[in-house]
């Protein structure tokens, strides 16, 4: 096969030029110069919006850079589209799985390549596949539909499909967002040591400084769409590479904890319910969430804590077991959840807690419009609910073009303020979080943090289910995991530790 | 009552009837698998259908070859199909409603066109006789079996093994689980959905040319009994696979059959009743194959009617 003559080719090195990338009046990408030399495993680092995506979708083709040129293995190179990029052997695993979830990884790999032959002869594909797995450092079960592979295998399956159709600088965004903390450390371990054999270069977009500490030779920090610092990553501190990252920005620093839990506000019983492939069983024995404490749930996507969430927000009917909320059962209705002042924040709140194309200020008054003090109201007030969403829109910080635009044409860290907004204000006895800080900027994350430790403090109950372990680790009072649809572990979390939650996490325990 | 079969007689005359009634349901259904495992639903294949039935008597009676109109039956749906995936190729347009407007629209046209056909006789398609070993002249009409059973056979097996052994099946899969993933290695999902729902509009409209050609064998107006509409239950029941679909096609087949095959025998109260067989058939695999909590297994990810 073609695979393994580019393999033997070697890693390639890639330089940049004053890049420049403008959209319109905004220049998202300003002179940026950046040199990655053949063989390295390099780390790009930056918040949200800080021109990491730019770059790399101009080295790979995606956008055409105003100005400044690429240089590949020193020889300035002219990319028009991705296709130019992957025959010159540049290739990007994307944050979000590019694989066809209903296709087997042998199947996925085979389409996947230019030369797919009309007819596939699958035994002599499959004996080729064998071979080329045999010299990479980890495997995945080819014969399984990509749907039924964990997150881990999955990203696997990506840089596999990379180094298959013969790549030799390999782009990575946020590659571990989706892995456990041992997933990560294998993966990135066996990229690296393709580095080291001088196979591929690797160019790694991410947010964690544990990761570039460990794996990284070099890192480049972006800010604001200009280069803001770059070196060896032995010689920079994490207070050096934060510093590069935030500049002099303030970051809301998250309230001390105050106060004692108090009684059970969330109790669930024998909870059973389907997942969502109707095949496996989700099963809660016992969960208690106490006024005035945050429960955290980790663990991978996928094991159970959605169905969870969709238990508790009513979306999904549980088939046996009791929910209940204040010592009463608890059925997720609007009117018991109002009186029982019970809010959520689900994770992709767009879809799960929003109508997309309603308006900010309808949006936001979800949960008031028809209520008139105590009772309930007939017509609508639209002027109430306009001042009400002003006033909110500002308290938020909520980045809108107008009230009335709708919903969908926030960005994803405005979408969670508002819906922030609405389910925050009032009061909140109980309050349900699914993944809050997914895929926001430093300075959301830490304000969304800060918020919810303040209604901890108020004396909410909390649960809060995040696939980031670091914010369990930050915010809860207690830690749990889920995992294959059950509670694995629960400690408080000054007890909990790191090591052995990922191992639970995993399902190794 | 030996001699007259007794009970006997209704599986026999339900076999028969599911080899003779489900041929069009077989066709339509491996056409609109084919659709939708591009990513697109064609709900118009009822229209193409009745259309397929009426161009390919037509041709038939004009050319005095039954083969002939297949072939301008295949040649109108595909017509049909392709104008669905150019229409359903532009932004923001919604394949549904294209669906049922080129499903009124196909079956307009061949009332308008094919009121000259009504009266005159076209040739059949040839059919062969499996019931040589057998005395018994019920058994020996159920399995006089047309040439386009067993084509349609033949489809089903060669769709499955497109699907999953040639580089056409694998496209075609992929542009319709994933328009993203499709877009990555550089494929046109708008091109090959359009193309897809083409192939899959000449199968129904041979599905129709085996109505009029062959059975009940006349072009008329109330040819199809929703057939093409049926067919799209049952490409879900079928779970998108076309092995499945001829078994499903051959379950709908033999519920259509069970009015006649009762009426033989002389049941003959509530016959309406067993004549809706098929309907409450279909109505029944919808509700128990559904589920408020799970997610379908085996859809193909980018089809309206399930995302």
């Amino acid at each position: 096969m073609t695979v393994m003559g580019h393999l033997a080719a070697g890693a390639l090195g890639i330089e940049t030029l004053g890049m420049t990338m403008r959209f319109g009046g905004f220049t998202a990408l300003d002179r940026v110069s950046i040199r990655v030399a053949p063989g390295s495993f390099h780390a790009l680092l930056g918040e949200n919006g800080a021109g990491k995506s730019t770059l790399v979708k101009c080295m790979m083709g995606f956008y055409h850079a105003t100005e400044g040129q690429m240089l590949v293995d020193g020889r300035e190179a002219r990319v028009p589209d991705p296709r130019a990029a992957h025959a010159l052997g540049l290739g990007m695993v994307y944050q979000h799985f590019t694989l066809v979830p209903s296709l087997t990884a042998a199947e996925n790999l085979v389409i996947s390549r230019k030369d797919a032959p009309r007819i596939i002869d699958w035994r002599s594909e499959n004996a080729a596949l064998e071979a080329f797995m045999a010299q990479m450092p980890f495997a995945v079960p080819l014969d399984q539909p990509v749907r039924a592979l964990s997150a881990g295998e999955k990203q696997k399956l990506e840089i596999l499909k990379q180094l298959y159709l013969g790549r030799r600088f390999l782009i990575l965004d946020e590659p571990t967002s989706v892995l456990t903390p041992d997933e990560a450390d294998e993966v990135l371990g066996h990229v690296k040591a393709l580095c080291r054999e001088g196979r591929i270069t690797v160019l790694m977009i991410t947010h964690k400084f544990r990761e570039v500490t460990a794996y990284a030779d070099e890192v480049t920090v972006l800010r604001r769409g200009r280069l803001a610092g770059t070196g060896r990553v032995a010689e920079l501190s994490h207070a050096d590479m934060a510093r590069m990252m935030m500049g002099d920005a303030e970051l809301a620093q998250p309230a001390p904890r105050a106060g004692e839990a108090g009684p059970a506000v969330l109790s669930v019983e024998g909870v059973r319910a389907r997942d969502r492939s109707g095949l496996k069983e989700i099963v809660i024995d016992a969960l208690e969430v106490r006024a005035g404490e945050i429960v955290g749930i980790a663990g991978i996507s996928g094991n159970g804590q959605m169905e969870l969430m969709e238990i508790l927000t009513g979306q999904r009917p549980a088939e046996a077991g009791t929910i209940r909320v204040k010592q009463t059962p608890y059925h997720a209705r609007r009117e018991e959840a109002r009186v029982k002042c019970v809010r959520y924040l689900p994770e992709e709140p767009l879809h799960n807690a929003c109508a997309a194309k309603m308006s900010v200020t309808e949006n936001i008054a979800f949960r008031t419009f028809d209520m008139n003090g105590s009772g309930t109201r007939f017509w609508l007030s639209g002027r109430e609910m306009k001042a009400r969403a002003a006033d909110l829109v500002a308290a938020f910080r909520v980045k809108t073009a107008s009230l009335d635009a709708p919903m969908a044409s926030l960005s994803g860290g405005n979408v969670q303020r508002a819906v922030l907004a609405r389910e925050l204000t009032g009061d909140v006895d109980l309050l349900v979080i699914s993944n809050p800080c997914f895929g926001l900027d430093f300075t959301a994350v830490a304000e969304i943090r800060a918020r919810i430790m303040a209604a901890r403090n108020g004396g909410a109950a909390v649960l809060l289910m995040s696939e980031d372990l670091d914010e369990i680790m930050e915010l809860s009072d207690r830690v749990l995991v889920m995992s294959e649809g059950r509670i694995a572990y629960a400690r408080a979390v000054a007890e909990a530790d790191l090591a052995e939650i990922g191992h639970h996490m995993g399902g190794h325990a | 009552m030996e001699s007259d079969l007794g009970l006997w007689a209704i599986p026999i005359a339900m076999l028969g009837g599911a080899i003779r009634v489900s041929t069009p349901f077989l066709f339509v259904s491996l056409g609109e698998v084919l659709t939708e495992r591009s990513g697109r639903i064609n709900l118009g294949l009822e229209g193409t259908l009745v259309f397929g039935a009426m161009s390919g008597y037509a041709v038939a009676f004009l050319t005095g070859n039954a083969w002939a109109g297949v072939g301008a039956a295949a040649i109108c749906g595909a017509l049909f199909g392709l104008l669905h995936g150019l229409i359903c190729s532009l932004p923001r347009v919604n394949d549904i409603a294209v669906g049922i407007a080129l499903m009124l629209l196909g079956m307009g046209l061949a009332f308008f066109f094919g009121k000259p056909f009504i009266q005159p006789v076209a040739p059949d398609l040839p059919s062969i006789s499996f019931g040589w070993w057998s005395d018994l002249p019920q058994v020996r009409a159920a399995l006089q079996v047309n040439v386009l059973f067993l084509i349609g056979i033949v489809a089903a097996v060669a769709l499955w093994w497109m699907f999953r052994a040639t580089k056409v099946g694998l496209v075609i899969r992929v542009v319709g689980d994933s328009t993203d993933a499709a877009r990555a290695m550089g494929l046109s999902p708008p091109l090959i959905r359009t193309l897809a729902t083409a192939a899959g509009g000449a199968f129904a409209g041979v599905g129709g040319a085996y109505l009029s050609l062959f059975y009940p064998g006349s072009w008329n107006e109330g040819i199809s009994s929703g057939q093409g509409l049926m067919a799209v239950a049952l490409v879900i029941f079928a779970r998108w696979n076309p092995i499945y679909c001829f078994w499903a096609a051959i379950l709908f087949g033999a519920a259509g059959a069970l009015g006649p095959a009762l009426q033989s025998v002389g049941v003959s109260t509530g016959y309406y009743l067993f004549y809706a067989a098929p309907y409450v058939l279909t109505l029944g695999v919808l509700i128990a194959t559904s589920s408020p909590t799970r997610a379908m297994t085996g859809a193909p990810g980018e089809l309206s009617i399930t995302k």
